[in-house]
């Protein structure tokens, strides 16, 4: 195994992982930031599946103009998700 | 409860067929069909090097025209749905110093590389969408540092307008030249840039329309984070 | 046994299903949306990928012979542009609904309704 392919296991495995937070987490603007993070961390693969074009559109949609328009609206709207209260995320499972 | 593990039950069975389905494409073998004939005919017919580029404006030119109308009712969907009679911005307090000096000393340069990418379209990796978000992310930062910055209404709204007709005028001179829409009159009918492919002044109409493209995108972004931004004031009286 | 770029991105199509399904606030329910995207372009794009080669750009010693497939690039170029414009549009909805509703949940919103 040389050490691109070590960076491709990591990159995808902290991508997954930060899609799960953007899910999980109650607070919606780290939620909006773990979508980001999935997004930078998917313009990297992109990078690495030799589509240079779509990874500068994805750094630059992803990363600033889709995280803007979701905290504009969660300024205009409420901050917290109000799931069912007094338990942790592994009770409400 | 239920619900959760009926989704997961649901999303097992989803993934399961999707993992069989996709065992059957098998990852990086080649697979093209209509990539082979285009990417080797892409230099002598649009005079692109960027074969993506070629793909985008010449060949599936009218789907790109489908995409920006698309692009277009999107922004407009947005300004109908928060119209109000009376829009400001109600941010409380500027952004701080590094924020606002640094805005202005990196704005001009993050236009520059913005209209550097779209204008290089044919030649290297980007082209008028990515080059139209980066202008709005310039100034999306205008926004975000100063508490009562508004772009120009007056001025932002024809140019969104008239990059949108100026698309469709080049289209309509390919149909009157050539015999379909979009033809691409300046590389066929005239055969300007044949000796310098690989240079700026080459691959025809594709410089001009990605340079709409980006114009474009860059104004109807734009449009959106100011039609998200400014809110309803109410009367107090 | 599937390679490591199908799974990532089924795993993105799957949870953003997940939120989809499962969340009851509709901003939660939008950020589900946009991880499934995410999911689909990196899938079409790791279809089109062929190994050691570069990238659709055909100079300094790139020929027909080595480059990867341009259509998929060139079909997710404009959809992730689409994406936002239309992500965009869905959060006025949103914010709409809350100003009339005062509430972000869809069961209340429902409930209120009917």
């Amino acid at each position: 195994m040389n050490c691109i392919v070590c960076i491709e296991y990591i990159i995808v495995a902290v991508m997954v992982l930060s899609a799960i937070f953007a899910v999980e987490w109650g607070d919606l603007l780290a939620a909006v930031v773990g979508m980001t993070a999935v997004s930078l961390f998917a313009s990297v693969l992109f990078f690495f599946l030799q589509a240079p074009d779509v990874a500068m559109t994805e750094a630059a949609i992803g990363a600033a103009m889709s995280a803007a328009v979701f905290i504009f609206a969660i300024k205009r709207t409420q901050r917290y998700e109000s799931e069912e209260e007094g338990a942790g995320w592994w009770l409400r499972w | 409860m239920v619900k959760r593990i009926l989704a997961i039950i649901m999303l097992l069975i989803v993934g399961f067929w999707m993992a069989n389905a996709l065992s059957g494409v098998p990852f990086g073998e080649d697979k093209m069909l209509v990539g082979k004939y285009y990417l080797e005919n892409v230099k002598e017919q649009t005079g692109a090097v960027n074969a993506v580029t070629a793909v985008v404006v010449n060949y599936r030119g009218f789907d790109t025209l489908g995409e920006v109308t698309v692009l277009f009712i999107a922004s407009t969907g947005v300004g109908a749905l928060l119209w109000r009679k009376k829009k400001e911005r109600t941010a409380k307090s500027e952004g701080s110093v590094v924020l606002r000096t640094g805005s202005k000393i990196l704005l001009p340069f993050i236009m520059l590389f913005g209209a550097y990418i779209f204008i290089h379209g044919h030649l290297t990796p980007g082209g008028g969408f990515p080059g139209g978000a980066t202008i709005a992310t310039a100034f999306l930062m205008l926004y975000l540092a100063f508490k009562d910055y508004e772009i120009e209404h007056k001025v932002f709204e024809p140019i969104e307008g008239l990059a949108g007709v100026g698309y469709v005028t080049v289209g309509l001179i390919g149909l009157a030249i050539g015999s379909y829409f979009l033809f691409d009159w300046i590389w066929q009918t005239w055969g300007w840039g044949h000796e310098n492919i690989g240079r700026l002044l080459s691959a025809g109409f594709i410089p001009i329309i990605y340079t709409l493209i980006g114009i474009k995108v860059g104004t109807e972004l734009t449009g959106i984070v100011d039609n998200m931004v400014r809110e309803e004031v109410k009367d107090n009286d | 046994m599937i390679s490591l770029y199908y799974f990532g991105a089924i795993s993105l199509i799957l949870i953003g299903m997940y939120a989809v399904l499962v969340k009851r606030n509709l901003l939660k329910m939008l950020v589900g949306l946009s991880i499934m995207e995410t999911g689909v372009n990196l899938l079409l794009i790791s279809i089109g990928y062929v190994s050691n080669r570069t990238a659709p750009i055909l100079s300094e010693g790139a020929t027909p012979q080595n480059t990867v497939d341009p259509i998929p690039q060139a079909l997710v170029l404009t959809a992730i542009v689409i994406g936002v414009a239309t992500t965009a549009l869905a959060l006025t909805v949103v914010i709409n609904l809350y100003s009339k509703y005062k509430t972000l949940d869809v069961e209340e919103i429902r409930r209120l309704r009917g």
